[in-house]
């Protein structure tokens, strides 16, 4: 084991299928830098080690893992769970934290199938007590707050994205190219893939310190430059109910509730949302809740510190122009 | 073709879902118990499927206590061919690798081409165990499909990630799961309530699995449960024209709006 630093904690970080880091990889090393010394592991294509070696060990990784794989980019998840495996086995982390994102969650799953570990899901912070490492967790839509540990074993970790603000300082960290033999289990095979061309200057959902929602009461796709242009006063990231979703107004991918993104902002503003339960499964652990709706019975309103009955087509660019004018 | 598909009972979104702050348990008596809508979904794309290719059968199979069978009933009046429950009490508490364990062995005993899952239930959406299932079963897998192709000896798709969407393919069998991306359940008739009575329903344990637990085994388990306390309802005004305003200074009253810069 020499050469590997103390209390290692094994941060599987996500890349494009080109071998770009995820914005994800901070996030996982910042939350894994608050239980041990995060070891960082990345898949990459063959020619890109060096260069994700030093933006991880900027990151506050305090030791590199590359595994250079010739089928990254056509096969789907193995190449990134052989690799997990290969690094567990070199390293014995305590635990091994990985994105909530689609494909980190699959690599995580099959890690901890294959290696009968136990998993803590959709985590929202990790610490550390006398008895280990334990991951905290928020359920039923931030109605519970739930601590998990590993009775015995590793601990696997899925973060849920956005979901942690700290970050490691940068680090000189050694880099160790791993030497991973293929499982050769059956696995999908890639046949294309499209980066979503998104060329919009605002922040992501998750993680978010505000958002600002749009609901089946802005009524059309077009009436969503309203949510955008206060969105975009506020420095803050569009996010949508399921109803205006599923109405066409918006793509799933701005979906806030239940069974889309779960948001847990400064700021949280609801524009024509009426406030169903799922949709409050997904944003009700926002620090400040402000709703504006037409119907005064809109459940939104139990749950808004700042609640206005009226028409947001006219609310809505008085105080987009009220921000402009107290900024000066 | 033999098309297993994956059924959750989960408590309803629209009631109250108590975790018993001892257990960590669902308080299951307080809650309503009903089939989570993604694997509704999931059994619409094997339905589908069997629509254009009637030698295919399709089965259920769900891990749960005894409110389960009113659930998959009504799988079956939608009209999957047979179900598969498996109860235990060993299972209360199960965390997902065991989960996975138990499923995969049922999975096995069952035999199937392809399984198919929702992408995340609504209670626990850990989003792992069709992953899991591949691993253990030693077949290819794709989750989060927001299309699906199916052939004989294939299924295709489309899986959307954060930042792009891949086209994947992978040879049968295979596990999938499936997003809210794809259709709607059909509804049950009266005709395939009737049916539903009589197709075959098996229930076993974890001995007629040959799966056994030990204290032994590495497990996740919870150590803390605490209830967030519930908002309430802050300043509410209507309208007189300058609600606008209001807000505004709302905002910087709480320092909710930063600087030109940041």
């Amino acid at each position: 084991m020499t050469g590997y630093p103390p209390n290692p904690v094994l941060v599987l970080v996500d890349t494009s299928p080109s071998g770009v880091l995820r914005s994800s990889a901070a996030e996982v090393i910042g939350a894994a830098s608050a239980v041990g010394t995060p070891v960082a592991l990345a898949v990459v294509p063959p020619g890109s080690a060096d260069r994700i070696s030093a933006e991880l060990a900027a990151l506050g990784a305090g030791y590199v893992m590359i595994s250079e794989s010739a089928d990254f980019g056509t096969a789907l998840v193995s190449p990134v769970v052989d690799a997990l495996a290969a690094a567990a086995e070199a390293l014995s982390p305590e635990a091994v934290v990985v994105s909530n994102s689609i494909q980190g969650r699959d690599a995580a799953a099959r890690f901890a199938a294959r290696s009968r570990s136990p998993l803590a899901a959709d985590a929202v912070g990790i610490s550390r007590d006398e008895e280990g490492i334990v991951a905290h967790h928020s359920v039923y839509g931030g109605a519970y707050n739930v601590d998990s540990a590993a009775s015995a074993g590793t601990l696997v970790v899925t973060l849920r994205q956005g979901s942690s603000g700290l970050r490691a300082d940068p680090r000189e960290a050694g880099t160790e190219i791993l030497n991973v033999s293929a499982s050769g289990t059956p696995d999908a095979v890639i046949t294309g893939y499209e980066e979503s061309n998104t060329g919009s200057t605002r922040p992501e959902l998750r993680g978010a310190q505000v958002v600002v929602s749009g609901g089946r009461g802005v009524g059309s796709g077009e009436g969503f430059a309203l949510v955008e242009n206060l969105a975009d006063a506020l420095g803050g990231a569009v996010g949508a109910s399921r109803a205006a979703v599923d109405a066409g107004y918006v793509s799933h991918a701005m979906q806030v509730g239940q069974t889309g993104v779960t948001v847990a902002p400064d700021l949280y503003i609801a524009l024509g949302i009426s406030g169903a339960i799922q949709h409050r499964a997904g944003m009700q652990t926002a620090k400040t809740i402000i709703a504006i709706n037409k119907d005064a019975d809109a459940p939104i309103f139990e749950i808004a510190d700042f609640g206005v009955v009226g028409d947001l087509f006219t609310i809505v660019p008085q105080l987009v122009s009220a921000i402009e004018a107290k900024r000066g | 073709m033999k098309i297993v598909v994956l059924m959750k009972e989960v408590p309803d979104t629209w009631g109250d879902r108590p975790l018993n702050l001892e257990t960590g348990l669902l308080e299951r008596a307080a809650a309503d118990p009903v089939l989570d809508e993604i694997t509704e979904r999931a059994l619409e794309v094997a339905l589908t499927h069997r629509d254009s290719h009637p030698d295919t059968e399709v089965v259920l199979l769900a891990v749960g206590p005894s409110t389960v069978p009113t659930s998959l009933r009504k799988g079956l009046a939608m009209g999957a061919d047979r179900a598969v429950h498996v109860q235990d009490d060993a299972l209360l508490g199960a965390d997902m690798t065991l989960t996975a364990e138990v499923l995969a062995a049922a999975i096995r005993s069952v035999g199937f081409d392809l399984v198919i899952a929702g992408n995340l239930s609504t209670d626990g959406g850990g989003g792992a165990i069709p992953s899991m299932l591949a691993e253990m079963l030693g077949v290819a897998g794709i989750s989060s499909l927001s299309t699906v192709e199916i052939t004989d000896s294939a299924v295709a798709g489309r899986l959307s990630i954060e930042a792009g969407a891949f086209d994947v393919t992978a040879n049968l069998p295979a596990v999938i799961s499936i997003t809210e991306a794809l259709p709607d359940a059909r509804f049950s008739n009266f005709k395939g309530i009737m049916a539903a009575k009589k197709k075959p329903f098996e229930t076993l344990s974890l001995a007629d699995l040959g799966v056994t637990t030990t204290e032994d085994d590495s497990r996740s388990i919870v150590i803390a449960v605490a209830q967030r306390p519930a908002r309430s309802a802050g300043i509410r005004i209507e309208d007189d024209g300058d609600a606008g305003r209001q807000i505004a200074d709302f905002l910087f009253q709480n320092q909710l709006i930063k600087g030109r810069s940041a």
